[in-house]
């Protein structure tokens, strides 16, 4: 198995660890719901050093980006990041991913620990006509990220970065702890927060100090368990599970990341067609309205007839409630809609809901 | 850790004899697997149960267990506490947070079942 450069802190902690993906990573330290609820009301500190860098470098490294993705990068400052993702032919994803610009013709994809390698094999593919140049960094980066309406207070004291003039998805180069990194005010929680890359070999010089410096404000180290509970509540959608190769970006409710404008990328054609003529089905928010937890791939029915299955589903500890998404015929995405869940030998009562299911309050 | 007047089973239940009455519940080692408990399925008091047939499922935050009855016999109560306080299994597994209260229908069904000693060393075998 893969370990990150973490993996020692993890353990001296007392981490209950699982395999993800290859990778030996914390799924939980003092508790899912602890931990989520840490995040919410201070902060939480997550290794995310097995996600993926990709470096798109070259005279004509922002064609390249705008051919493979639908979001307008051409929009990007220096230091400035968006969401967006690899479409296929088709409209539907490889993977979803932060686009960093670095410099010009100097881009960073930040993509899914689970679709690294998948991702690097798909860019270098389309290379050809391109001058430019692809290199997968990711064994070379470590990850933290630092979420909750505390994380400013926390990270001030650590770093030189002017975090107080850092907008939500710009970053900035400087020094945390000592030691040099990418500080990026974006997140995966819906909290407030920084994700800190470092190229550094001792990365856990930062982890110790963060979480020193938050001790007094009730910081916590958060596991892989609560970083899903933490997404799904603010419906940050999970590849492979909300969305695949077989979902459209439209049908994925992410209008918002698909500039036509810009020109045409891949995918582009069948998503115009899509917006034109209508999607067929949309994925939605639902929470339960009986008692049990919908969980991935459990059956859902419509009217008596099964027409989907959850695609992700948990407890949600701050809102203390069953949640979930799934995709459901377009003239039964109305919000009230109600339907059915099958949970092993029972038909549970689900409701669709607006979503996102949290939405920070500062 | 593992109180010496319990039996258990492989699946990581117990069972504490007292007369003609037995209480049921899942193991330190089960509530550790689960994570935070969020919802208990208890069955209806009278339910007549066989050795090893399906009580319920324990959902935790991240999955659900099925929960298996040690010995056979009729449910006389059910710990409605953890309607509310889910968490009890978490915190007291082996105390506040038993799940239900059987009429013993054999006594001779502990026989097949473990000691204390037995699982834990049960427990260490499957950490190999």
């Amino acid at each position: 198995m893969k370990t990150t450069r973490l993996n020692a802190n993890h353990k001296k902690l007392g981490a209950k660890m699982i395999e993800f993906f290859g990778w030996d990573m914390p799924v939980e330290y003092k508790g899912i719901i602890d931990e989520h609820l840490a995040v919410r009301t201070a902060a939480g500190l997550f290794d995310v050093s097995h996600m993926g860098e990709i470096l798109i470098t070259g005279k004509e490294a922002l064609p390249f980006v705008q051919h493979l993705t639908p979001n307008d990068a051409s929009r990007l400052a220096l230091n400035h990041a968006q969401y967006t993702a690899l479409t296929t032919p088709q409209g539907t994803f490889v993977d979803d991913m932060l686009v960093y610009c670095l410099d010009l013709g100097k881009y960073l994809l930040v993509v899914n620990a689970a679709n690294t390698d998948k991702d690097y094999q798909w860019v270098i593919s389309h290379l050809a006509g391109f001058n430019v140049k692809a290199e997968n960094l990711s064994d070379s980066y470590s990850q933290l990220a630092l979420q909750g309406p505390k994380a400013a207070e926390i990270l001030r004291p650590l770093t030189d970065v002017r975090l107080d003039e850092m907008k939500s998805f710009w970053a900035a180069w400087g020094k945390v702890a000592g030691i040099d990194t990418l500080v990026s005010r974006t997140g995966y929680t819906g909290e407030d927060g920084f994700e800190i890359y470092t190229t550094a070999s001792n990365p856990g010089v930062i982890w110790d100090a963060i979480l020193e410096s938050g001790r007094s404000l009730g910081i916590q180290p958060i596991g892989l368990g609560a970083r899903d509970t933490l997404r799904l509540e603010a419906k940050l959608m999970l590849y492979g599970n909300d969305i695949d190769d077989k979902t459209t970006i439209l049908e994925a409710d992410l209008k918002w990341i698909v500039k036509f404008k810009k020109g045409a990328f891949l995918g582009s054609d069948v998503l115009l067609k899509q917006s034109e003529g209508g999607i067929r089905r949309k994925i939605v928010g639902f929470e339960l309205l009986d008692r049990g937890i919908a969980r991935p791939h459990y059956p859902v029915f419509v009217g008596g007839e099964k027409v989907a299955e959850v695609r992700s589903g948990t407890f949600a500890p701050y809102l203390k409630k069953s949640i979930g998404l799934v995709y459901l015929p377009i003239e039964k995405t109305e919000i009230g809609t109600e339907f059915e869940i099958g949970i092993r030998d029972k038909k549970v009562r689900a409701r669709v809901i607006p979503t996102p299911f949290y939405k920070r309050k500062y | 850790m593992y109180p010496q007047n319990f039996f258990y089973t492989k699946d990581h239940e117990w069972v504490q004899v007292k007369g003609d009455q037995a209480l049921v519940g899942i193991t330190e080692f089960a509530q550790k697997q689960l994570g935070d408990v969020v919802y208990v399925e208890l069955p209806a008091v009278g339910t007549q149960l066989d050795m090893h047939q399906t009580i319920g499922s324990i959902e935790s935050v991240k999955a659900v267990s099925e929960v298996f009855s040690p010995i056979s016999g009729e449910v006389a109560d059910v710990n409605s506490e953890l309607n509310n306080s889910p968490e009890l299994v978490n915190q007291d597994p082996h105390g506040k947070g038993w799940i239900l209260r059987l009429k013993v229908k054999n006594k001779a069904d502990v026989n097949s079942l473990m000691k204390a000693t037995e699982y834990e060393k049960f427990l260490e075998g499957l950490e190999h």
